[in-house]
């Protein structure tokens, strides 16, 4: 794996606040990477910093091979980035706008113009970007972030104003780009979308990086409890089953399922108990901790300590 | 190679904005009016009715192209910001230098379109009235509009170093405005104070050529008013002409520097700008 993006324990503080405080990872080709954070936890400032638009304040930074803090930026022809809040000039319509964009980017002008039926901008593409919608602007976002095949790319809240379908076409035209060795950095609060698309999650909480692995790296570390619904038949509403082991933590959801909090190491032994004979269990389901509350714990975690 | 793309694209918008519309129609009708009411005192046997149009179209435009330059220019980098189109532009393999070159060309092809097609209209319909125009003053009023370019250059330059350094476009309107204002209008009427008060005594002709050389405009109306023997005649300023020891290359260097200068800076504040 050849790092593609380096932070060296970064700090940038804007006067007093410290908006992002002595942050340092690397990020591989080929690794779709979930940022995540409250508002101002540094997403943005720390993706301003890779692209050279402010200096940080301790640290070095490394994108594609360039300082970027030190105006250097030939490497930029091979990163893509969408803003958060993306912005066009309103006189030139989408295709003019594409066009430009990868003019600067050296890149076939034709190939670009594709990009933008691939977001399903087709027909709009010919009007002014002024007439665009929220959604119409993103879509244009991420057509240009896309010209060029990038081996960086940083999105900053990419999915905000998409429809559901687009948002589908999104992932997965990103998931190809990893698949060909890209880095994807993303930002986005919409955790259960990245859950099942990023391979790896980095928590950030008031410019502090709280942890940062696989989801299934920070599951285990967390050790949060996975929770077992258990539908089973004739057991009165406020009835637990007589065969649950005593210390377990379980509740009543809606009528006749009960849940239960398993502790990692403890999941399969309460399996078995659910499914030992003569236990009028009738379904099973086990739903391992979400993106969300990992994040919660992580928090709450960094709240602690700090 | 990115000056020339970003450059293209501040034309295309000017003309999609109407911007270039907008300036060559105010200053083709300018010209016009000026060309036609201006000629009544001399009546229109004047011997040289361009003379007379230069005399009123270089007062004129002393006024209106660093407007329109201020205009154009002082959004250009604070509103960029603004509207956040600043901060997808700098993450494309640009530097910021040459953002600023690439714009300051484009908005000065647009002044320029806008001065040359708008003045020359004058020119064309002297011509077409009849008018005897000898070289002498199509080389003047070539030399005008010229350094009505160039006057618009010193006010684009300006108007970029106010917006790389203020913080809103609110700002930098308020500023240009003040700029404008003490430049075209304050600076003469305090120097005309100051000279009136001091009745030649303290004030010496090298001093006070360093005074008119530190305001564009007076730069400007020097070249023109005084440049040329037929209009400085008509423009009644024979008499500074002759007292000036300022040379038609020294007045033109001032006006690149005044170019030069605030460009320079503007690039400078922009580059240690955060975004």
């Amino acid at each position: 794996m050849t790092g593609t993006v380096r932070v060296t324990d970064v700090t940038k503080e804007y006067g007093q606040v410290k908006a992002v405080r002595g942050a340092s990872f690397e990020l591989g080709q080929g690794e779709l990477v979930a940022l995540i954070g409250h508002n101002g936890a540094g997403k943005t400032t720390l993706m301003k910093l890779m692209l050279g638009l402010i200096r940080p304040t301790g640290g070095s930074i490394e994108v594609l091979g360039d300082n970027p803090a030190a105006g250097e930026f030939s490497g930029r022809r091979r990163l893509g980035y969408l803003p958060e809040n993306v912005s066009f000039d309103a006189a030139l319509t989408g295709r003019e706008t594409q066009a430009f964009y990868a003019r600067l980017k050296r890149e076939p002008i034709a190939k670009a113009l594709e990009l933008l039926d691939t977001v399903g901008l087709g027909v709009a593409a010919g009007r002014r970007v002024g007439t665009y919608s929220k959604g119409m602007r993103q879509r244009l976002g991420l057509a240009q972030a896309l010209i060029g095949h990038p081996k960086v790319l940083l999105l900053d809240e990419p999915t905000t104003g998409l429809d559901p379908e687009l948002r589908q076409t999104f992932y997965e035209i990103i998931a190809r780009l990893a698949a060909q060795g890209a880095t994807v950095l993303l930002s986005s609060h919409s955790l259960t979308e990245l859950e099942e698309r990023a391979g790896r999650v980095i928590i950030m909480n008031r410019g502090v990086k709280v942890a940062d692995g696989s989801i299934e790296r920070l599951r285990n570390i967390a050790q949060l409890p996975t929770r077992i619904r258990l539908k089973v038949a004739g057991l009165s509403p406020a009835e637990l089953p007589p065969w649950l082991p005593s210390g377990a933590t379980c509740r009543r959801l809606n009528g006749h399922i009960v849940e239960i909090d398993a502790a990692p190491d403890r999941k399969i032994e309460l399996l078995h108990c659910a499914t030992a004979a003569g236990n009028s269990v009738e379904d099973v389901d086990v739903v391992q901790p979400t993106l969300d509350e990992l994040y919660v714990h992580f928090l709450g975690q960094a709240e602690v300590t700090s | 190679m990115n000056v020339p793309i970003i450059a293209a694209k501040e034309i295309h918008q000017a003309i999609r904005n109407r911007w270039v519309l907008a300036a060559t129609l105010l200053l083709a009708g300018l010209a016009l009016s000026l060309t036609f009411l201006g000629s009544a005192p001399t009546g229109s046997v004047g011997v040289r009715a361009l003379d007379v149009v230069i005399v009123s179209l270089s007062s004129l435009t002393i006024f209106l192209v660093p407007l329109i330059a201020l205009l154009i220019s002082h959004d250009a980098i604070v509103g960029d910001m603004e509207r956040g189109t600043m901060l997808l532009l700098l993450s494309y393999p640009v530097a910021r230098w040459q953002v600023l070159i690439g714009k300051f060309l484009g908005h000065l092809a647009v002044l320029g379109f806008a001065t040359c097609f708008g003045y020359g209209v004058a020119v064309g319909a002297l011509a077409a009235t009849g008018s005897r125009i000898d070289l002498d003053s199509l080389l003047a009023f070539a030399a005008m509009i010229g350094s009505s370019v160039l006057l618009g250059a010193v006010f684009v330059a300006i108007g970029y170093l106010v917006s790389a350094l203020v913080r809103d476009r609110g700002t930098a309107a308020g500023v240009s405005i003040g700029l404008w204002l003490l430049l075209v209008l304050i600076y003469d009427m305090a120097l005309l104070g100051l000279l009136a008060l001091d009745q030649g005594r303290h004030i010496s002709a090298v001093a006070l050529n360093a005074m008119l050389l530190l305001n564009p405009t007076d730069v400007y109306r020097l070249f023109n008013l005084t440049g040329f023997a037929n209009v400085s005649t008509f423009a009644g300023m024979a008499g500074l002409a002759q007292s000036s020891s300022l040379s038609v290359q020294a007045l033109l260097s001032a006006l690149t520097l005044w170019t030069l200068v605030p460009l320079g800076l503007a690039a400078i504040a922009f580059a240690r700008r955060e975004l």
